[in-house]
């Protein structure tokens, strides 16, 4: 019965990792891929790597991809940061539930309506005020912070409501002003949060294809957008060797990420244990 | 300053011309609909230990919170050393809390925790570090200064705390339910160690508790609280022996409490009939009551006498009944005895002698038992 049960959840263990990891590690061996047709192995070779790093469009719409996602996830982070507080630490004031669901909301939009609203917008302010002038870096980065906004606020939020409040009455007790309140406690207290909405916030922006594909402009194309329109013309294996690097580089970063909180928490347990084992009370 | 009489400077309440150090007048606080705090009025003196004392949800915290500056009182006012508070943020109060959870910062080590108020006030640097020093040797966590919160146990952690919210020399410190989180041995330290401190500092407290024991043993005045409303201050021995009310006589230690009818009312006693003990009370104390109401006498279960012979003198205060229960406490036994009313009375009487050498002699189960008690031990309460 046993075995029969543990095999079944082998079985469907392995259906499950190869539905995942299949598609990314074909991905990967055709990068290394000889011939220039995806479908077809004629040896090893790391010649698109090679190719990949001499060809100016890809490598620009990657410095581009990173300063917008960089630029987005700082701008995320604060206002994320404040509405989050707002939500964690008013607890009665008008409209709150409704504030509530609208922070939450471009959760579940349509990533579509999303861009074609955010674009007739822009389109609109230009009319009116000239500002931002044509669609570009800065509309992409605008767009992004709105949605990305919003993932922010609700990781900041959960933090927070996990955060004894009279950490900050005590603080304000002792004589901090709010403002040295905010700085002094709540900030470092919170910080693994923003981190983590901030490294969230990047990657939406980083591998958005949909919103950017409204609200780019000309002269400001996001890797998303040239591998999208690459691939129109057909796969290269080029593009094969750019998403590799992209996956490598991820799962370095969680790998990384989650062997430090795995230590640290080990650490804090060793410390709980030895306190609690007690030299005297 | 000398005070006219010695037990005016350690009972400064019963000094009419005593200048309260906190004055609380007619507050009241409400949340929305609800009433947290009704009404209540308080004078809390200079070097004074007050205790708050009621079940959860009875206003006490909500009280303190207001004193600290973290809620506004709806109506009231409060004055902490002559100023009146209103409108006074808590960073600007000369007060300091000391928090049920602790609240100390997880980011901190101990020896920052406790700087932390010196470093708002911009004290420098180097008296910062003495004044810490010496914080951290008077609780006894020196070897700790370094570590972290979460790296101390219980009672290291509550000692932070207290260091933390000391180290400003606040004249009033508040301190919400400080050994809450405690258990029982380490509480009844504590409390000991937080009275030495007391002194030694001169500090006055207002604490906050649920727990009666740790109020009788802290305070040197106890308000009860209950629904919002103080309903009685005094003396944890006032509070004891003469609870004004009800609630007061059955919330502060065990009590029996029987209904009856004033029968005789006289300046200097009051005879109550009642019909639950099958007899008539003899209090030596008089009654502000008109005659033949409806009054309560509570009788506390260490004040009775159980015997096997019928105790000389009159009719009044004394009852026969038979021992329903019987429990073993080790320093006391409690007897549950039933009387032919049906009503079931709580004796405690003290173990002075070893059980087994006494057993032939020791009043057991089912007896035919006497309880008798002195005419000053009831107390007639009338609401």
């Amino acid at each position: 019965m046993i075995g029969r049960r543990s095999f079944f959840v082998t079985t469907a263990m392995a259906f499950g990792f190869a539905f995942l990891y299949v598609p990314i590690l074909s991905m990967i061996i055709y990068s290394f891929n000889e011939s220039r047709l995806v479908t077809v192995w004629a040896g090893f070779s790391t010649k698109w790597y090679v190719e990949l790093f001499q060809n100016p469009q890809v490598l620009n719409a990657a410095k581009l991809s990173f300063k917008i996602a960089a630029i987005n996830a700082t701008g995320a982070v604060i206002l994320g940061t404040l509405a989050g507080l707002a939500l964690a630490r008013f607890r009665r004031f008008k409209g709150r539930t409704l504030l509530t669901g609208m922070t939450t909301a471009p959760l579940v939009m349509p990533e579509v309506i999303t861009g074609l609203s955010l674009l007739l917008l822009f389109v609109a302010m230009e009319q009116w005020f000239g500002w931002p002038a044509g669609r570009g870096v800065t509309t992409i980065t605008i767009a992004h912070m709105t949605f990305s906004m919003a993932y922010v606020t609700v990781v900041i939020q959960s933090r927070l409501s996990t955060v004894d409040e009279s950490l900050e009455e005590a603080a304000m007790d002792l004589g901090a002003r709010p403002a040295k309140v905010f700085f002094l406690i709540t900030l470092p207290i919170i910080f693994p949060a923003i981190l983590a909405g901030w490294l969230l916030a990047f990657t939406l922006s980083w591998d958005d294809l949909v919103i950017a594909s409204f609200v780019s402009g000309p002269g400001s194309s996001t890797l998303p957008l040239v591998i999208f329109s690459k691939v129109r013309l057909g796969v290269s294996p080029d593009i094969n060797a750019l998403a590799t690097i992209m996956v490598t580089v991820v799962a370095i970063g969680i790998v990384v990420a989650g062997l430090y909180m795995q230590r640290q928490e080990r650490q804090r347990e060793r410390d709980v244990q030895a306190a609690l084992a007690g030299n005297s009370p | 300053m000398a005070s006219p009489r010695p037990e005016a400077r350690l009972e400064p309440w019963k000094d009419p011309a005593a200048e309260p150090y906190v004055r609380i007048e007619k507050v009241t606080k409400k949340f929305g609909d609800f009433v947290a705090v009704h009404q209540v009025s308080l004078k809390i003196y200079r070097g004074e230990i007050f205790c708050l004392l009621g079940a959860s949800g009875c206003g006490k915290t909500t009280l303190l919170r207001m004193l600290a500056g973290f809620e506004q009182p709806s109506e009231g006012r409060i004055w902490i050393d002559g100023t009146d508070m209103t409108g006074i943020p808590p960073y600007e109060r000369p007060v300091n809390m000391m928090f049920q959870s602790y609240a100390l910062f997880p980011h901190m080590t101990v020896e920052q925790n406790v700087a932390f108020g010196l470093k708002q006030d911009g004290v420098p640097k180097a008296e910062i570090r003495e004044r810490v020093a010496a914080m951290l040797d008077l609780v006894k966590l020196t070897p700790f200064a370094g570590r972290r919160p979460h790296q101390l146990s219980g009672g290291q952690r509550q000692r932070v705390a207290l260091a933390r919210s000391l180290i400003k020399q606040p004249k009033l410190l508040l301190l919400d339910e400080p050994l809450g989180a405690l258990d029982k041995k380490l509480r009844e330290h504590t409390q000991f160690e937080l009275v030495n401190l007391q002194e030694k500092l001169g500090v006055t407290f207002v604490v906050v508790t649920h727990d009666q024991e740790e109020a009788m043993t802290l305070a040197s005045r106890i308000g009860v609280m209950d629904h919002g409303e103080i309903v009685q201050v005094g003396t944890p021995s006032d509070i004891y022996e003469y609870p004004n009310s009800r609630f007061v006589a059955d919330f502060i230690g065990s009590v029996n409490l029987f209904e009856g009818t004033l029968i005789e009312d006289e300046p200097d006693y009051v005879r109550v009939s009642a019909a639950e003990l099958g007899g008539t009370f003899y209090v030596s104390h008089g009654v502000s009551a008109p005659p033949n109401a409806t009054v309560w006498v509570a009788l506390r279960p260490e004040k009775i006498t159980i015997s096997r012979e019928q105790p000389a003198g009159d009719e009044d205060n004394r009852v026969q009944g038979v021992v329903a229960e019987i429990a073993y406490l080790g320093d006391m036994s409690i007897y549950l005895v039933r009387l032919a009313t049906g009503r079931t009375v709580r004796i405690t009487q003290p173990n002075i002698r070893r059980q087994a050498a006494v057993s032939a002699e020791r009043i057991t189960w089912d007896e035919e038992v006497w309880l008798s008690w002195d005419a000053a031990s009831p107390v007639v309460v009338t609401q």
